[in-house]
């Protein structure tokens, strides 16, 4: 969450400029596979090689993903849009231009609005989205060695997100990125995953200093390679600072010297010019002759909000207020994605206390969706079955041991929790004179525990009546009620040895 | 509007091709006659007038996000001038 | 049948002997082997002749029909197809030494289908490096004479594909046409060359060398044929996005339907200055020949239609000098075998790679983007495209075909216009405005000069009406002989020798 800056002389102003990679099956123009992590050179073909005569043909989900985001950062759409050719040499880019869009983007003039320190919302506005492709990898030389192309991320639809610089801390513009990524996320556009890449960011950050009653901008700086948002973070902190001492130093102005990339340096925490002496980029633009434009109908748009629905910022708050859940589950829960947060709210309406429900979606469930690499839509069991069986917790019909049973086999056999729990006889034993009975009838057979619970002090001395509450359940088959067992045993302890609990 | 020799280096640069100083001078001569040329386009009023980039009125082609197989690597490579087998070599990119 | 007299027939010739049985693929492709063994050292064609392969698929071809199988509507007949097509396993060079030992991994969408028609493709043709001029000059392996003279060049860039169906090497051959490299070639060659209309061929696996305006074209020696070949490479591809989803026509069906009240519009710029009289004289007369057979002739004007190759030179390059960047040898291609670092090697590689004219138009058009002349010469040209492609669209309320002379002149010396580029250029003044129109275009044989020279009559026809195109064209032909001539090859290379 973004705090508010120590007084300084200056006003720190970031804009970002983010590429996320879109979650198809298949790159932006070919049908090779879309995935991270392959053997290189695996996942490509003539078209995504650039090899001559081929031609590329746009995938239909990369660009209805692209406007899902677009519409959920409140963009203006382009009714028309086309593609361009943006011109330069490097040995990831195979046809040595990238297909991008240069003065038509299919979307302008966003927003996000982002949670700030004092518990209100700060809108950072976002000038433009457009979809390009993304270039492969090139493993940099060992010294004396050559440089390894792998081109199975060339031709991979991206996103890129241009950021007004609205941002004005550091912490600032990791909460855009947070929730930037809790968007996309929902929406099922981008798994925004820095460590493999899938959501980069590049920062443009100076500072406006407070001099002489004047306001005095500082020389922008691109800051690159920052690989999570922490190095953001870091990365933001320590350019402010050393920017303001190079004011101190140089009283450099924006316009006065050409804008500098510099690099983070994750390891020395300080950012690194990267002045490089390559010609000045030219990049030739000009519209891309092998693909036609795209005309966005209402329809079009239409389909994209109604697959958005309500936004995810919105939900969080609805969950939260609406099933009395911590504002932590309801965040975790919709940053799963919207099918989870869908399942939760069917299982949560059949609870008498939804924070069950919660519990019950980010421990167990989301235990065995990972476990066996499901996602919710893959989970066999449906809310309203899994509702019954925690519904018979509260109820007291049976213990949460006996419902971790029953839990299994629903996913096993998908048989209804009723039918399992009268087959195996799992139903609570909650009658007080019957567990009585049977804490007397376990201590008199154990008089060791008496001797041991008198001896020992404190933990130690809890712990043996949390052995004695063992010897219920085992004696129960793990049915009995076990806030009673552990009623039960405290007094009859206490009873028998004549000290006290603690 | 001549181009000089510079600009004429400076071009060739960004279309990463290596000229001797005697095939930059050809072509220093060569691309000035031929802009001369060309140059005779602003005769023409285009005032009022769209840029036409494509002869063809269509728009919204796509393909389904489906899969296609790719390449085995080896066919991938085959025509490449350096490899390892694994990737493409290329001299050495320091970043 | 000897060889000699199977030569030189039409294709329709041939499907016809080759269904009753009178002959064997097998036998047609011997003899246009040994035809092409015989003189394609004095005419140098082909850059690659597959003489096992198309004696396998024609072998292969008689198999099927022996066994009663169906074949494709090309099945035996011999194809030669431009080096600028992808053919799976067989180099693709595009003539030039960048590509030199490149082996396609895949078929160009148009060699699949002449493949499933059952064509024999029997070899690949020689054409200007990257399809970069109108001469075949600019050949980085060999110069191609033109087979009525072979002091003369073929024209270009298809001037491989038109000497080969000219010298009687295939009847039928493939071409591409960026700003008249199938059409002047054709005419220079006294063949049929057709290009048409953007979108209407697929380009996927065509070399680009300018995206907006290449198509894929066929070469014949007739309009029938011509109708015949068109009509198994046309349509939908869903490999290219610029291939337009419409039916094709069954062209043969109906070209020897003749059009009903045909309005043709004479261009006047086109035959007022800078034409061979002869060429000129031969336009009028098939001009003539249009109004006796009732056509409702009038002139028409193409105001900026001289603003054509300026423009040309303006979008052609600089699509090029994008579309050649790939040729940077990484991933396939030629290689600098010494160079400093990873820049050096791309400009020594492409230094060496790419032929005079390539890197001049390579220059070009990266002049033309770059910053600061992009609106003045990019995007100038873009606008000047619309105003002739307007030029046109009027042209068409008002006429159903256009004609005019397909080149300036008839075939020109080899070595003639090489020292020179822009005279080079000026042998497309007429073809050029098609492509950036992106209309439909053909050109037929309606003469000879008194040097026994070929001229090309072309006739242009509105987006996808190609039949329109085709029928205007055989009532023309049907009403000459000009297409039944054949070059004799014994006796230019006899002129030749003599000569020398
Ligand atoms: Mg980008
Ligand atoms: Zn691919």
């Amino acid at each position: 969450m973004a705090t508010s800056t120590e007084a300084t002389p200056y006003t720190i102003v970031i804009g970002l400029e983010v590429h996320v990679q879109l979650l198809t099956e298949t790159k932006l123009f070919c049908g090779c596979r879309n995935r991270f992590g392959d053997p290189p050179n695996t996942n490509v073909c003539p078209i995504c090689l650039g090899m001559p005569g081929v031609l590329p043909v746009m995938n239909q989900k990369a660009f209805q993903l692209a406007l899902r985001a677009a519409v959920a950062l409140n963009c203006q759409i382009a009714r028309f849009t086309k593609w361009d050719r943006k011109n330069y040499y490097y040995p990831d880019l195979p046809k040595n231009y990238q297909i991008s869009q240069y003065d038509l983007p299919f979307s302008h003039d966003g927003y996000l609005e982002i949670p700030t320190a004092d518990g209100g919302t700060k809108r950072v506005g976002i000038i433009r989205v457009h979809l390009e492709e993304d270039a492969g990898k090139l493993l940099h030389a060992e010294r004396g060695g050559k440089s390894q192309v792998d081109l199975n991320r060339a031709g991979t639809p991206l996103l890129e997100i241009v950021t007004k610089p609205d941002m004005n801390s550091p912490a600032e513009a990791r909460t855009f990125l947070e929730e930037l990524r809790l968007l996309l996320r929902y929406l099922e556009v981008s798994d925004c995953n820095m460590q493999e890449g899938s959501l980069r960011c590049d920062a443009n950050i100076n500072l406006h200093v407070q001099h002489n009653g004047q306001t005095v901008a500082t020389p922008i700086v691109e800051v690159k390679n920052m690989n999570s948002f922490k190095a953001v973070e870091a990365a933001m902190a320590y350019e402010a600072r050393r920017q303001y001492e190079e004011w101190l130093r140089t009283g450099a102005k924006l316009g006065e010297v050409p804008k500098e990339t510099r690099g983070w340096d994750e390891n020395r925490a300080v950012t690194v010019s990267q002045r490089r002496k390559e010609e000045a980029s030219d990049y030739r633009y000009f519209p891309e002759p092998d693909l036609v434009p795209v005309v966005v109908s209402e329809q079009m748009l239409q389909e994209v909000r109604s697959q958005i629905g309500e936004f995810p910022a919105q939900r969080r708050l609805r969950l939260a207020a609406e099933y009395g859940i911590p504002e932590y589950d309801a965040r975790v829960i919709v940053e799963l994605g919207k099918a989870f947060a869908d399942y939760f709210e069917q299982f949560a309406r059949g609870l008498e206390n939804p924070k069950n429900a919660s519990n019950w979606m980010l421990q167990d469930v989301q235990r065995t969706l990972n476990a066996k690499g499901w996602t919710i839509e893959q989970f066999p069991v449906r809310p309203e079955k899994l509702a019954d069986l925690v519904s018979r917790i509260e109820r007291r019909e049976i213990n949460t041991h006996a419902a971790r049973e029953v839990f299994a086999e629903m996913i096993e056999s998908g048989r209804d929790p009723g039918a399992i729990i009268a087959e195996r006889g799992l139903t609570m034993v909650s009658d007080e004179q019957q567990l009585k009975a049977i804490v007397d009838q376990v201590l008199d057979e154990n008089p060791k525990v008496l001797e041991d619970f008198k001896k020992k002090k404190g933990k130690k001395r809890k712990q043996v009546a949390g052995f004695v509450r063992g010897l219920i359940m085992r004696q129960t088959k793990g049915r009995a009620d076990a806030a009673l067992v552990e009623r039960l045993v405290n007094e009859a302890l206490v009873a028998r040895t004549g000290v006290p609990l603690e | 509007m001549a181009l000089s020799a510079e600009q004429v280096q400076a071009v060739a640069l960004l279309a990463r091709l290596r000229l001797t100083d005697e095939e930059l001078a050809v072509m220093t001569g060569q691309l000035n006659k031929i802009v001369e040329y060309v140059e005779q386009l602003h005769e023409v009023d285009t005032k009022d007038v769209e840029p036409l980039a494509h002869p063809l009125p269509i728009s919204n082609v796509f393909r389904e996000d489906r899969l296609r197989p790719s390449l085995p690597r080896d066919v991938a490579l085959r025509n490449a001038p350096d490899t390892d087998g694994e990737f493409f070599l290329v001299p050495p990119v320091l970043d | 049948m000897s060889g000699e007299s199977l030569v030189g027939r039409t294709a329709l010739e041939h499907l016809d002997a080759l269904a009753k049985g009178e002959l064997s693929a097998r036998e047609l492709v011997q003899a246009y082997l040994e035809r092409i063994e015989r003189f394609d050292g004095h005419v140098q064609a082909f850059l690659l002749v597959d003489a096992d392969g198309a004696v396998k698929k024609a072998a292969e071809v008689d198999e099927r029909r022996a066994r009663g199988e169906p074949l494709g509507p090309l099945a035996g007949v011999p194809v030669a197809v431009k080096d600028v097509l992808c053919t799976e396993g067989q180099r693709t060079t595009c003539a030039s030494r960048i590509l030199e030992n490149f082996i396609p991994p895949y078929d160009a969408t148009v060699v699949r289908k002449l493949k499933e028609a059952d064509a024999v493709l029997i070899g690949k043709t020689n054409m200007d490096e990257f399809a970069m001029g109108s001469s075949t000059e600019n050949s980085a392996f060999q110069v191609t004479r033109n087979p009525w003279d072979l002091t003369r060049a073929p024209g270009g860039s298809s001037g491989g594909s038109a000497a080969a169906v000219a010298a009687c090497f295939a009847p039928l051959a493939i071409g591409s046409d960026t700003g008249g490299s199938i059409r002047q070639p054709a005419a220079l060659c006294g063949v049929v060359g057709l290009k048409p209309t953007y979108g209407r061929v697929s380009r996927y696996g065509l070399v680009a060398f300018a995206s907006s305006l290449d198509q894929i074209g066929p070469f014949a020696f007739d309009v029938r044929d011509t109708a015949l070949l068109l009509k198994v490479i046309a349509g939908h591809d869903p490999l290219d996005s610029t291939s337009v989803a419409r039916s094709v026509p069954d062209y043969l069906a109906c070209v020897e339907e003749p059009l009903e009240g045909l309005k043709v519009g004479v261009v006047r710029e086109w035959l007022s200055e800078g034409v061979d009289p002869e060429v000129a004289t031969a336009v009028r007369d098939a001009v003539a020949v249009y109004e006796k057979l009732g056509a409702d002739v009038c002139d028409i004007s193409l105001p900026h239609s001289k603003y054509g190759i300026p423009a040309y030179y303006i979008v052609a390059p600089a699509e090029a000098s994008s579309n050649l960047a790939r040729y940077d040898g990484v991933h396939y291609g030629y290689r600098a075998a010494r160079y400093e670092d990873m820049i050096d090697m791309y400009c020594r590689t492409r230094a060496e790679g790419f032929g005079a004219e390539v890197k001049r138009r390579i220059m070009l058009g990266t002049y033309a983007l770059s910053a600061g002349y992009y609106d003045a010469y990019y995007l100038k040209a873009l606008k000047v495209r619309r105003v002739i492609r307007e030029d046109f669209d009027r042209a068409f309320e008002q006429v159903d075909v256009i004609i005019g002379p397909t080149s300036p002149t008839p075939a020109f010396r080899l070595g003639e216009r090489l020292a020179d580029p822009l005279s080079m250029y000026l042998s497309d003044i007429y073809t050029v405005t098609a492509n950036l129109a992106g209309i439909a275009g053909i050109s037929l044989p309606c003469g000879f000069t008194q040097d026994g020279l070929p001229i090309g009559l072309q006739i242009l026809a509105p987006p996808f009406e190609e039949e329109r195109l085709l029928r205007a064209a055989r009532m023309y032909e049907r009403e000459t002989e000009w297409h039944r001539r054949r070059a004799d090859l014994q006796q230019a290379v006899a002129a030749v020798s003599k000569a020398g």
